[in-house]
């Protein structure tokens, strides 16, 4: 593995005081400037997964984590909280405990971790501007971060961890709580992350859309293992990820239908038809058409 | 990775609603000091037997509420302190050791005079504390007297727990509306008498007290994420006022509330 990267080897996680590992032997790699999606079924391990590479399993909560979790080739465990803030970011599924709960207004939400590090004023401003451009929520600024709706809420939570400016980013379903324009906010945002600035994501997600147009490499678990990992677009269309009731994004369902009533894809739709960013953009009401602001992977090179 | 644009760095600038000036004299003060006011407050109403200190307090905390303008959003605080209250007077009247001047016999029940001064006293005192505590919180915004209190040496473990403390109350008042809706949603009446209401509290209280552990747990991860833990001294956005009248008065307010203590302790004051 290469020194410049979030890997876990063969890491296995047991919470403090259970007798079973939640996650077995996981080895994976999140790179810089690309995105890694992860997928499985309820109770597969993928929040404990969140957990454990950034770093917070088991620092924060405690348990025992055997195998290795690096950091640019240091180890998270010889890392303090505040080093691996600054070094990975983590979006919790629940975005209203992630918010301090001390700020008056969403811009001072987004200030707090700035300001933790004791930054100069001028860099706190830049960065929380910077993280409210990303999302677009500049609007929210002088709200009151608990009088947010979820989705809202949801997207200061992820600017919140923008602000920090950490070199790789955790999500634990990120767009959980968001309608079709906010999901493609976020991943319009993290595809510019990537792309622009080099931060490699991890990002666990139930739309298949979003990570067929997001996502460079999709890992499977189940049961706390690696089921399998690859390319996105070979990952998404694999027949068995039924088995795991993971549903397939709309251009493999598209492609599937016309295969099975005897139909030859390529030929029965016009070119680009089905380009998984042109089949999120239009699932999520964006415009649709195969260069869309999320395809960070020049003409579908991994199409299925 | 690139930093955020230094060119828009050099230029920032905070804007007004994070800079807001404060409204009003006791708005103005610095949130130290209103900490200040209200332990004192607190420790006279508390410290200060028989009537005199509680009723002093909540004299100088109407004239405050009224200076500072929230006096109308002080009611829900005061009526926050009822089931308190009723418990006091209930155990008091009925139950007060020693107590034999008996005002009336119900049947096995035998309230006396000494025991129903003693939960008039009592209450008022809970009043006054539910009161000076609600001042506070309605005049100081919590990121002020947390960053005020930081600076002053308090370490960041200390904010937080003041802060937790205070962020506490109306969250676990909204959560605790989320379970009853979502408890009548399932069919369970809390409306009707006080046996009916006091059943709807059991569960109430199991899903609020896991509720609460299980996002302390969350919210120590999410702020450890935020560099909460980082060594450096945090970011101050505004200056908060202060002047050496509010330093004379913190220690005034302060060594006073001591004093009175003492001095009723040592049995030198001689209040009604």
């Amino acid at each position: 593995m290469s020194g410049v990267t979030l890997a876990l080897s063969g890491a296995t996680y047991r919470y403090a005081g259970t007798p079973r590992d939640v996650l077995a032997g996981i080895t994976l790699e999140v790179t810089p400037g690309r995105v890694t999606g992860l997928v499985g079924p309820n109770e597969a391990g993928k929040s404990t997964l969140c957990l454990v590479a950034s770093g917070l399993a088991p620092a924060s909560i405690g348990g025992r984590l055997d195998g290795s979790v690096t950091m640019d080739g240091t180890e998270t465990r010889s890392l303090k909280p505040h080093e691996l803030a600054q070094r990975c970011g983590v979006l919790f599924q629940n975005p209203t405990t992630q918010l301090s709960g001390t700020a008056v207004t969403v811009y001072e939400e987004l200030a707090f971790g700035p300001r933790n590090l004791g930054l100069p004023i001028p860099e706190v401003v830049g960065r929380v501007e910077w993280a409210m451009a990303m999302l677009g929520i500049e609007a929210l600024a002088p709200k009151d971060p608990a009088r947010l709706s979820g989705g809202q809420a949801q997207l200061v939570a992820l600017a919140s961890v923008l602000a920090l400016r950490p070199a790789y980013l955790v999500l634990d379903e990120p767009t959980s709580q968001l309608d079709p324009q906010g999901t493609r906010l976020v991943g319009e945002a993290l595809a510019h992350l990537a792309g622009e600035t080099g931060t490699g994501v991890l990002i666990v997600e139930h739309k298949t859309e979003l990570l067929a147009a997001l996502a460079d490499q999709v890992v499977v678990i189940d049961g706390g293992r690696v089921l399998e990992s690859g390319p996105a677009a070979v990952i998404l269309a694999d027949p068995r990820l039924a088995e795991l009731w993971i549903e397939p994004p709309a251009a493999v369902r598209l492609r599937r239908a016309l295969s099975a009533a005897g139909l030859d894809p390529d030929a029965a739709l016009p070119a680009g038809a089905l380009d998984p960013v042109a089949a999120a953009s239009r699932e999520d009401g964006g415009p649709a058409g195969p260069a869309g602001a999320m395809d960070r992977r020049g003409g579908g090179e991994h199409r299925a | 990775m690139t930093s955020p644009a230094a060119g828009a760095a050099s230029r920032a600038t905070l804007p007004g609603y994070v800079l807001r000036p404060t409204r009003g004299a006791y708005q103005g003060l610095s949130p130290t000091t209103k900490l200040v006011i209200a332990f004192a407050e607190a420790a006279i109403a508390f410290g200060v037997r028989g009537w005199t200190g509680p009723l002093a307090v909540l004299v100088v905390l109407a004239l405050t509420a009224a200076a500072a303008g929230v006096a109308r959003r002080m009611a829900p605080f005061a009526l926050a302190t009822i089931p308190l209250v009723i418990s006091i007077l209930l155990v008091n009247t009925l139950l007060y050791p020693g107590a034999t001047d008996v005002i009336v016999r119900v049947g096995p029940l035998a309230p006396t005079y000494s025991g129903l001064t003693a939960a008039l006293q009592a209450t008022l005192r809970v009043i006054a504390f539910a009161l000076s505590a609600a001042i506070l919180g309605l005049t100081t915004p919590t990121d002020d007297l947390l960053a005020d209190l930081e600076r002053r040496g308090l370490g960041r473990r200390g904010t937080f727990v003041i802060g937790s403390a205070i962020r506490m109350v109306p969250r676990m008042g909204e959560r605790a509306a989320e379970i009853t809706d979502s408890q009548r949603a399932r069919g369970m009446d809390t409306e009707g008498g006080l046996s009916r209401r006091v059943r709807g509290i059991v569960p109430l209280a199991g899903p609020m007290i896991f509720g609460a552990l299980t996002e302390v747990e969350e919210q120590t991860m999410a702020l450890e994420a935020r560099a909460f833990s980082a060594p450096a001294r945090r970011t101050v956005l505004r200056t908060l006022p202060d002047s050496a009248a509010q330093r004379l008065l913190r220690w005034v307010l302060f060594l006073g509330a001591i004093a009175a203590i003492a001095a009723e302790i040592a049995g030198v004051l001689h209040l009604p």
